[in-house]
């Protein structure tokens, strides 16, 4: 019997493992995939806060380090952003390929058990509180017993729809997104840039994330429910007009969920974590530090409960308050924002983009951005300056 | 005469570009898409057809076939 399992061995089940193996309890966590970190779902920005807060930096999981981002509007003005101001997705470009691989080590090293190759087929409550989980490995059958799981298999989570907790996605609350890691192509190492516009991006945006000095990754998100094209087809154009020539090395696709914040992201016995939670951000479409903090939240109250005895909705909910009370604001502050910013069309976002073209924005964060763009543009932004004040 | 059968679709993934990233499993109301390791496997018994899935693959790996 295992105090807990965590199904999904991405930044936000191995911080979630490694938590609660330090707190001193058994921990078994599962990798569907053969090579954990592999294939790569990510554009790979974090912040460097974010990544600190958790793990002691190792430069081998470093891509690249940047200290801005540079935003375009449709019609090309340029807003730059010191790093330090720009929020939880500039800082590092992670090697997601070694970091996942490096958590889940030192999950392993902090006592958990670990194994991969091996997909979790459903989860069945018993009578005496406790839960078996049913598990494939290769081929064959079989089953753990644990007293909570912690679902951290992503987008496509099933762990929720196993618990009751509905997490399905309407084609408005998921970013679709296709990334090309490129080489051969001109851009500033020291920048991530961001394109807006809903020709090019309909309800998300087109970004380059350095990895190093000879390549980037080069994406896209769009909103199917927005999308007259493909997400690739979009991208392929931009890339076409902007970027003829580079090479591309690698592709990457992925599902990016914009819900904003759940109601609740525990049943008994259960608790969800990062893109199975839906902790992704829904402006950005970020989602490692969320993953890795809602993971240690986990952690810390999957301990309390095991001290506790104590596995029930009632008492998880202790973690959908410490998710709440920590990014959740965030979340749902973003979700809002999101939902005018879909609203606007090219004109407006040009407007938006030259009204606060000639600040000083090296010393200023997202919020007195946002401040200065509704102090511009009173009567488009006025409506939500209850969030930034 | 017999009477022609109607004839039914399903929905038809193209492994070759399907890169397993789960958007269409997080979009089915039904429960019908699922990441089996690496394959994507759809339960043509719960797929309603409904095309959310279509237009979540951002490969576009996803179309509705005739089945004869």
């Amino acid at each position: 019997m295992y105090d807990v399992v965590v199904i999904g061995a991405g930044p936000g089940g191995s911080i979630a493992a490694k938590t609660a193996a330090e707190k001193g309890l058994s921990v078994l966590l599962v990798e569907k995939r053969q090579e954990i970190g592999t294939p790569v779902r990510c554009a790979e920005g974090v912040s460097k806060e974010a990544i600190a807060r958790f793990v002691d930096i190792d430069k081998k999981w470093i891509a690249a380090e940047v200290v801005g981002a540079r935003i375009y509007s449709p019609d090309g003005t340029e807003i730059v952003m010191a790093e330090e101001m720009a929020g939880n997705e500039v800082g590092y470009v992670l090697e997601r390929k070694v970091f996942d691989r490096h958590l889940a080590r030192l999950a392993a090293k902090a006592g958990a058990d670990v194994i991969v190759k091996t997909t979790a087929t459903g989860i069945k409550r018993k009578e005496d509180g406790t839960v078996e989980v049913s598990l494939r490995r290769m081929g064959e059958e079989y089953s753990v017993d644990t007293k909570i799981v912690i679902g951290a298999d992503g987008v496509e989570s099933r762990v929720g729809k196993w618990a009751g907790i509905d997490t399905t996605l309407k084609l408005s609350e998921i970013e679709s997104c296709v990334q090309y890691l490129m080489t051969g192509i001109d851009f500033d190492p020291e920048y991530c840039y961001f394109w807006l516009g809903n020709e090019i991006a309909p309800g998300g945006y087109i970004w380059l994330f350095p990895k190093g000095e000879d390549a980037a990754n080069v994406g896209i998100g769009v909103l199917p429910s927005l999308a007259k094209k493909s997400p690739k087809e979009y991208l392929d154009s931009f890339i076409k007009e902007h970027f003829d020539g580079g090479e591309i090395v690698e592709v990457v696709a992925g599902g990016v969920p914009v819900k904003g914040p759940v109601e609740t992201a525990v049943a008994d016995n259960v608790m969800l974590v990062g893109d199975a939670a839906r902790h992704a951000d829904p402006i950005t479409g970020g989602g490692i530090a969320n993953a890795m903090r809602g993971g240690y939240f986990a952690g810390c109250v999957a301990a309390e409960a095991v001290e506790k005895g104590d596995y029930s909705a009632k008492f998880l909910r202790k973690y959908d308050e410490l998710w709440k009370n920590d990014f959740g604001k965030t979340l749902h502050r973003n979700k809002i924002l999101q939902q005018k910013l879909l609203k606007m069309d090219d004109k407006t976002l040009n407007k938006l983009a030259k009204s606060i073209a000639g600040c000083n924005l090296k010393e200023m964060s997202v919020r007195k951005i946002v401040m200065e763009l509704i102090k511009h543009n009173p009567r488009l932004l006025w409506d939500i300056k209850g969030l930034f004040v | 005469m017999a009477r022609r059968k109607k004839p039914q679709k399903k929905i038809e993934v193209d492994r070759f570009r399907c890169a397993y990233c789960g958007a269409c499993v997080a979009v089915c109301k039904f429960n019908a898409n699922e990441l089996v390791e690496t394959f994507l496997v759809i339960d043509e018994e719960e797929c309603t057809l409904c095309m959310s899935c279509i237009k979540a693959c951002p490969m576009r790996a996803l179309a509705v076939k005739e089945v004869a």
